[in-house]
């Protein structure tokens, strides 16, 4: 009762959330929250559901009922485009960048919603490289620089919670390291960040909060202070 | 002086006749890539609304007074408009089934926009007078140039590099690009698909009423001028690669020559040469000479 008045406010509330693709029923009721500047992650085994979860938040995943409030808004009622102007913003676990832009295109693309956003010299500062790649095709990026420019332009946006899916997957231990220092910077400047790790020891390094996600649902929540004692129920929980 | 036996004034009159069609081709395919590269739809309303441009022409002049130089920007923003007005009403209706059901509604939108002005005006074409500052001709020294089909040429040429200017080199174009490659995370960042896809459909319809406008004083005003251009033009979006914007535009001059040239050399082919090259294209390069594969 008491942390209620300590707590900062859920800038993002899931409740009961169930999904659908097509016939399949993916989601049996999610719920949980992230509070303002905080890192959380989704933890879980492949298929669990983490990525359905970021899909039916950002509305690429239509067939979703229950609660999912942004800033205390709903975002289930409105169409797709409108999510993000409630300060919202999506990393992909497929990056998603545009092979039909170039470098420079595919970092300018996401509208600026909310003023407060970095400048794009404070991206290149943060991510050196993209600034050497600006006339290049999306297409033609290496998976890091990939998943750097993903991360880029999104914090151009101004929008201060962020959706990120596996950021390290398939990534360099180096360049790993590196998306680990970007999203610390993050933490530290008060971004909210949802996290979807498979990789738990990376999550722990950055993390407040893990939710372990089986089947579509929560089913248990861990501080990351308590990593360290519970490790033996994690890796029960995601098989490793 | 002969190439192969022919005169070359007869030779570069083809050219020409070839390029002025390939100027058609041009701006219909690249409204019909544009089209499918955003909506998935294959609009076969395409030549009936190439003809409704040439009829709007016609109208304006007709019952408002309004000339040529009017009707090229006006005919093409009325077609726009009800464009828009359709693709709200009836063509969004669409977008989650199958193509054969995209090919049906603007196939019958078609054949309600052919059929109606064939109902009232006949068959047999309404003549559309040459603006008098494009009439007359220019004598080259090896070839008698009319001033219009220059006109033509020159005009579908500068309005295509224009169209894909804007595709390839701005903002909203990227953010065209973005919407066409994926429309699901484009939406996730806040931009709002649904209107640019409208805005495209009142685009590219806009395109072939501007080449109606353009044909009508050369072809006449006639309900079957589109239905004629309108295979032809899809052999060429094939050619060129289905949603490429320069592949459209390039293919469209080019084969509008090779048909020109066609004439001169073999004519029975003329009318078969463009369907013998996408036989061809198809079986080499499936997804088009400028086509990503996908």
């Amino acid at each position: 009762m008491s942390d209620t008045s300590a707590k900062k406010p859920a800038v993002l509330k899931v409740e009961n959330l169930q999904a659908w693709y097509g016939e399949s029923h993916i989601l049996h009721g999610m719920t949980f929250d992230v509070n303002e500047g905080e890192v959380v992650t989704l933890l879980g085994r492949n298929g669990a559901g983490k990525t359905t979860t970021l899909r039916s938040i950002m509305g690429i995943v239509e067939a979703r009922t229950g609660v999912v409030e942004i800033n205390g808004k709903s975002a289930l009622s409105v169409p797709a485009h409108m999510i993000s102007p409630m300060g919202i913003a999506y990393c992909p676990e497929e990056r998603g960048i545009y092979k039909s832009l170039t470098v420079r295109e595919n970092l300018m693309l996401p509208p600026v919603i909310a003023p407060g956003g970095m400048t794009v010299d404070e991206i290149f500062e943060l991510f050196p490289n993209i600034a050497e790649r600006l006339n290049s095709g999306g297409g033609n990026l290496s998976g890091g620089e990939q998943q750097m420019l993903a991360i880029a332009r999104i914090l151009r946006t101004g929008c201060r919670l962020l959706l990120l899916d596996e950021p390290t997957e398939g990534l360099a231990p180096v360049i790993v390291q590196a998306i680990g220092r970007v999203l610390k910077t993050l933490k530290s400047r008060g971004y909210t960040i949802l996290l979807v790790e498979q990789n738990f020891r990376f999550a722990a390094t950055v993390a407040d909060r893990h939710y372990v996600v089986e089947h579509g649902q929560v089913i248990d929540q861990i501080a990351n202070s308590d990593i360290g004692r519970e490790s033996g129920r994690l890796h029960e929980y995601l098989g490793i | 002086m002969d190439i192969f036996g022919v005169p070359i004034q007869a030779l570069l009159g083809q050219v020409l006749i070839g390029l002025i069609n390939g100027g058609f081709y041009a701006i219909l395919s690249l409204g019909l890539a544009l089209i499918f590269g955003l909506l998935n739809i294959i609009n076969f309303a395409h030549g009936a609304v190439y003809t409704a441009g040439a009829f709007v022409a016609w109208l304006l002049l007709e019952y408002l007074g309004i000339g040529y130089w009017g009707a090229l920007l006006f005919a093409p923003g009325i077609i726009a408009l009800i464009g828009i007005f359709l693709e709200k009403t009836l063509v969004s209706q669409i977008y989650r089934q199958d193509h054969l059901y995209g090919l049906l509604l603007t196939y019958g939108m078609a054949l309600i926009i052919e059929g109606g002005f064939r109902q009232v005006y006949g068959v047999s074409g309404i003549p559309y007078n040459l603006p008098e500052a494009l009439s007359g001709g220019v004598n080259l020294g090896f070839m008698y140039l009319p001033i219009y089909r220059g006109w033509v040429v020159v005009v579908s040429f500068v309005v295509c590099i224009l169209v894909w200017y804007v595709i390839e080199r701005t903002k909203l174009g990227s953010t065209l690009r973005a919407a066409t490659e994926n429309p699901a995370l484009t939406k996730a960042f806040g931009i709002n698909v649904p209107r640019l896809i409208t805005l495209i459909y009142g685009l590219g319809v806009g395109l072939a009423a501007f080449a109606g406008v353009l044909a009508a004083p050369i072809y006449q005003v006639n309900p079957l001028m589109g239905s004629n251009l309108i295979i032809v033009v899809f052999a060429v979006v094939v050619i060129g690669g289905m949603g490429s914007i320069m592949g459209a535009i390039l293919s469209g001059f080019a084969l509008g020559v090779v048909e020109g040239l066609t004439k001169v050399f073999y004519p029975p082919a003329s009318q078969l040469v463009i369907f013998i090259f996408m036989a061809a294209i198809l079986l080499i390069r499936p997804a088009g000479l400028f086509g990503r594969k996908q």
